[in-house]
């Protein structure tokens, strides 16, 4: 292919053999993983890289993590990994994955649902869609913290919320079923109010299970803003 | 390459846990799983188009531009395509089906004078076909899901079914196609995903 690509989109081709550097627990069913590259590439916030897993048979299975790092932390990636009970690949990352590890990766891809940096945002997220999401909080805390940013964060629990320790003044969190104790900040599905509170900057990015995603965007539409502002990632059933 | 593609690498501990019928095995490309859902990719909001309203076009370097109404569109022959789906996020679909109009029927209209096409989609979003990968019955634009009118996030009230393809190429929405005599990224393939899109070549992304 003879096209000019941008330099971020020139070798997610390759496969390669990422190392497991550090494990964290976030919640009692995610976990984030840092990996160390061998042929890193800086990646756009809100681009996802592929994993590949292969058992002693040959058989093989592939799917989609979002990179939750900023492209500051060089020669390395964090993909943080929702544990579906019944998947095939979260699983073996949750209980059979340890430091030290390797696992096929490549990446980083797509360049639509990213944040180039170029104007302010406003994120909303819900469940382990906000991991994108939290690359660009990171990206932005790193290189431009005066830039307008807000995430609005929907979870279930208290103990459901991943990167609790970072969540700061730029994170707006809701709990739909059961807030922690003592918490007097919002509660149920997120609502135009806040939306509304959130004032209107640059760009939304959307992101969680498709009805999650349907109920935010159309909300987001109410608050005036238009279709082609609004950029969604949709999560399927996968595992 | 020196890649890990070809150097045997085995994930430690690493077992299968989806097992798919033999009967259904073949029809899995490389790096597929089965999923018996029909989980929903769409890159913003869910566009509203009323069904009475949509219009289909054909248009560009073709000898005669077309438009169908909702009710010509109804009055063309309709057939139902029994077949499997291929999502580049690596769910495949095994044993639907869908119901519409074969492209040929529609193309045989207009008579394309290129080889190429966009093809273009309420809301804005576009995918690029080549006319070959439309025709000899090969693609479709449906409204039915399984006997049922397609879910507005499906893309009713109708998309492009053109099954051999990763499913990005089977635009949602769909409102049009501008045959061309060159070609051009739609949409995805300008964001990173691979020109055409051959699920069992498993050309996923640009460099693939």
């Amino acid at each position: 292919m003879d096209r000019l690509t941008p330099v971020e989109q020139r070798a997610p081709g390759r496969w390669q053999l990422a190392t497991v550097t550090s494990i964290k627990q976030e919640t009692p069913r995610v976990k984030s993983f840092r990996f160390a590259l061998p042929m890193w590439m800086p990646h756009l916030p809100g681009q996802h890289y592929d994993v590949r897993l292969t058992a002693p048979d040959g058989y093989r299975a592939q799917r989609s993590y979002s990179i939750a790092s900023s492209p500051l932390d060089e020669g390395e990636i964090e993909l943080t990994i929702d544990r579906l009970a019944d998947g095939e690949v979260s699983p073996y990352f949750h209980d059979v994955v340890v430091e030290g590890d390797e696992v096929e990766l490549r990446g980083p891809f797509t360049s639509y649902f990213v944040w180039r940096g170029e104007e302010p945002a406003l994120l909303v997220g819900g469940g382990s869609g906000v991991v994108p999401l939290v690359s660009m909080l990171r990206h932005r805390r790193r290189t431009m913290p005066e830039l307008e940013m807000r995430l609005i964060y929907s979870v279930r629990t208290g103990e459901d919320v991943i990167y609790a320790d970072e969540l700061g003044d730029d994170a707006t969190l809701t709990f739909t079923r059961e807030p922690p104790p003592g918490w007097s900040g919002h509660s149920g599905r997120i609502d135009l109010e806040m939306i509304a509170a959130a004032g209107a900057p640059g760009i939304a990015f959307v992101c969680g299970s498709n009805g999650f995603v349907e109920s935010a965007s159309d909300l987001l539409l109410e608050a005036k803003y238009e279709p082609r502002r609004i950029r969604t990632e949709r999560f399927g059933p996968t595992g | 390459m020196g890649s890990p593609d070809d150097s045997g690498f085995v994930s430690r501990g690493f077992m299968r846990r989806r097992h798919t019928p033999d009967e259904l095995a073949d029809r899995l490309p490389p790096g597929q799983y089965a999923e018996k859902g029909f989980p929903v990719l769409t890159a913003g909001p869910t566009p509203h188009v009323e069904g009475d309203e949509w219009t289909f076009r054909i248009d560009g370097m073709v000898a005669e531009e077309r438009e169908w109404s909702a009710q010509e569109f109804r009055d063309l022959p309709f057939e139902t395509v029994p077949c499997d789906i291929h999502c580049v996020t690596k769910w495949s679909k095994l044993g639907t089906s869908f119901s519409g109009v074969s492209v040929d029927t529609l193309l045989e209209q207009a008579e394309p004078l290129g080889a190429y096409s966009m093809v273009y989609s309420h809301g804005g979003y576009t995918t690029n076909l080549a006319i070959e990968d439309l025709t000899d019955g090969k693609a479709w634009v449906v409204t039915e899901h399984e006997g049922e009118p397609l879910p507005r996030e499906h893309g009713g009230p109708a998309r492009l079914l053109v099954p051999h393809l990763y499913f990005w190429k089977s635009a949602k929405w769909v409102a049009g196609l501008r045959v061309m005599d060159h070609d051009e990224p739609g949409f995805w393939e300008a964001n990173g995903y691979h020109n055409r899109g051959d699920p069992w070549k498993e050309e996923r992304y640009w460099t693939d």
